[in-house]
């Protein structure tokens, strides 16, 4: 086996190596765009000047981060080095995603109670033992509850039904 | 000095006993202690998704009431901690130790009990030193001019993000992302627009709580959700008459008590150690001056009353740095600081001249709440115990609907609502990826009053960036930032930061039970060796 190919594998597996690497890229489009705005001196400073300078430094970290990903594994660390968990959620994590655009939708479109009835649903349907009747319950129930508080105690100005067509 | 201090503390009494001060005090320690006991909800959550709520309020109310859920929380999450083995919430997973060996042992009552007690001495302590080193520290602070604001602030990053949670790097690179964050939005300076991609939401900045309800609520859940075990409720009866101690059971727990508050406010001078640190601490001191050392983790109730007494004292340890000098130790008190500025009030030095009924009627909530928590935790235990029932698949639906609609009524309008779900996927992928988001908030709070004071100091020095070192006062506060790098590279190459970092990640505020038991593992080697 080649030793390179062998290192190179080391770093793919090592979830360092991506949380280092994410950083540097979240801070070279920092400064990128910062460096658009006016950076001024460090007497006047312009608009610029700061976020750009967070920017470089996330780099930097970024760097070092990833860095420590090629240091050779200790023996205590054997924390899990991938990236996704170990029984992916995809479709939970989709549900519970999905419950806030459902909630601005119907929100928008219908009112507060479609929204939160349907925000509910979908989250709970992320749930492995969610049934549809248990999900019902659930959503109908935090529905009549919440639309109480919110609209009437807390009056939180979204009518409770409307219909605004012309989707 | 100490008259005008019970002056202003019988005058805060004053502000805290009306009516709806004392209502709104009550709601937040109740919500507060409820939350606190179900698994998978920390307080950071908590006080998000009660923050929209307060918007109605006066400041003080809504102060009150989010401080009370704050402290409240910290008692339920011992309830969880010693009768089912859930760290629900990272300080008490040392009391896990110790707490359920005494339950398994049928002293469960016994060690609530005095875990309520312990709590109770440890917040008073806690509660005396705010008193009288809050006035003491403003009137120092006030002669601070923006360059030595801008100093004190980076030592109070430096600290939040380097002494919680994980690797110091990581930590770092979180609070510099907040701190950019905060910048987002309209300059104040000049007016122009940053990083808006001419989406004129974004024009006012990222709404806080969407920020907060993303990285804490959403993310949370995600990695939480079908990761839940089912909550065994073998030993959780638990009847009033349990729960009271013996005489022999007082006289052990009172030195360690004692030890414990001692410690966790010694932990909530230094910025940035907060309940976690404290508590563990506390732990490994008491096991390291005990006579039996071999019989921590059996059930001693040493074992639990000295964390207790020291996550309490340092909760409201912490308080002193956030309402006197508006520097947050960590995200939860980041987190208060927003929701005082969401009000209109500004943070500083000056709050406690300039608001003295919010920080005075603060204080003195404390002393209220911590009674009202002591005589509800009581009777209600075996209430609290059958929540614990509630299943995960019920609790976080219903959290989402909150979620939404609290960022919703922020500012009426759906756009926060999609932020808050892009912060929350984007949060998911941090806590993947090993980062601990709570530096986020930290940076994010002070971000725009770091590059506020900044300017400033520039301004004032010319251009001149050695002013940093050469006032006096701000050298210190540089020095101390260089020292903590230092000890944290030191200890680094030494290979022994253990005793710094106790909590282990999955201890976390997901209440695994995984958790619990990591931490198991790992304590035997935490005590200073």
């Amino acid at each position: 086996m080649q030793p390179s190919t062998s290192l190179l594998r080391d770093l793919v597996r090592k979830r360092d190596f991506y949380a280092g690497g994410l950083m540097v890229l979240i801070g070279l489009g920092i400064a990128l765009k910062g460096s658009s705005y006016r950076a001024g001196t460090l007497m006047h400073m312009g608009p610029g000047f700061l976020p750009t300078a967070l920017g470089i430094i996330l780099v930097l970290l970024g760097i070092g981060i990833a860095a420590t990903a090629l240091a050779p594994a200790g023996p205590g660390s054997d924390e899990s080095q991938s990236i996704l968990p170990e029984h992916p959620q995809w479709w939970a994590w989709f549900c519970i995603l999905m419950s806030p655009i459902c909630f601005i939708f119907f929100g928008r479109y219908f009112g507060m109670a479609p929204a939160t009835f349907s925000c509910i649903f979908i989250a709970a349907l992320g749930d492995k033992g969610a049934t549809v009747k248990s999900t019902v319950i659930l959503s109908t129930v935090v529905t009549i509850f919440g639309v109480g508080l919110f609209s009437y105690f807390l009056q939180v100005p979204m009518p409770i039904f409307t219909w605004r067509g012309g989707l | 000095m100490i008259s005008t201090a019970l002056t202003d503390l019988w005058y805060g009494f004053g502000v805290a006993l009306e009516p709806h001060n004392i209502m709104w005090c009550f709601v937040g320690v109740l919500v507060g202690n409820m939350v606190g006991v179900l698994p998978g909800m920390g307080p950071l959550a908590t006080i998000s998704i009660l923050l929209p709520l307060t918007f109605g309020m006066k400041p003080v109310g809504a102060i009150l009431m989010l401080g009370g859920v704050m402290y409240g929380a910290q008692y339920g999450g011992a309830i969880c901690s010693i009768l089912l083995n859930l760290p629900c919430h990272p300080p008490h997973a040392v009391t896990c130790l110790d707490g359920f060996p005494m339950t398994k042992q049928g002293r469960g009552g016994v060690a609530l009990g005095l875990t309520v007690f312990a709590s109770f001495v440890g917040a008073s302590w806690g509660i005396t030193e705010m008193i009288f080193l809050s006035p003491l520290l403003v009137r120092a602070a006030l002669q601070f001019g923006p360059a030595e604001v801008c100093s004190l602030m980076l030592l109070g990053l430096l600290a939040g993000s380097t002494l919680a949670r994980g690797s110091p790097v990581k930590g770092v690179a979180m609070t510099v992302l907040g701190l950019f964050l905060g910048s987002v939005g309209t300059d104040l300076e000049t007016g122009s627009e940053r990083y808006t991609f001419g989406m004129t939401e974004l024009d006012d900045g990222i709404e806080l709580i969407a920020l907060a309800l993303g990285l804490f609520g959403i993310a949370e859940f995600m990695s939480s959700v079908n990761q839940v075990a089912p909550i065994n409720t073998k030993y959780t009866h638990v009847s009033l008459k349990d729960m009271r101690p013996t005489k022999a059971d007082m006289k052990r727990a009172f030195f360690p008590m004692w030890r414990g508050t001692i410690i966790g406010s010694l932990c909530s001078l230094i910025p940035g150690t907060g309940p976690t640190i404290a508590s563990f601490v506390a732990y490994a001191t008491e096991k390291k001056i005990s006579k039996h050392p071999e019989k921590f983790g059996t059930g001693l109730i040493e074992g639990v009353v000295c964390p207790e007494a020291s996550t309490h004292s340092s909760v409201q340890g912490d308080f002193i740095p956030t309402m006197s000098l508006g520097i947050p130790g960590d995200a939860v008190m980041a987190l208060l600081l927003g929701a005082l500025m969401i009000q209109g009030i500004v943070p500083g030095p000056q709050l406690i001249s300039q608001h003295p009924d919010i920080f005075w009627g603060l204080v003195a909530s404390f002393w209220i709440g911590n009674i009202m928590l002591v005589l509800l935790n009581v009777p209600l235990i075996s209430i609290w115990v059958k929540m614990l029932a509630i299943p995960y698949k019920f609790l976080y639906p219903s959290a989402m609907f909150f979620v939404c609609i609290g960022v919703y009524a922020a500012n009426n309008d759906f756009f926060q609502v999609g932020e808050v779900a892009v912060i929350g996927l984007f949060g998911y992928v941090l806590l993947r990826l090993g980062y601990h988001p709570a530096p986020i908030l930290l940076g994010f709070v002070l971000g725009p009053r770091f590059e506020e004071n900044f300017r400033r100091a520039m301004l004032i020095a010319r251009g001149d960036i050695t002013v940093f070192v050469q006032r006096p006062i701000s050298a210190v506060f540089v020095a101390l930032c260089v020292l903590l790098i230092g000890s944290q590279i030191y200890f680094r190459l030494k290979g022994s930061k253990a005793d710094l970092e106790p909590a282990d990640e999955n201890a976390g505020l997901d209440g695994r039970p995984a958790g619990a038991e990591l931490a198991a593992q790992q304590l035997p080697a935490t005590p200073a060796e």
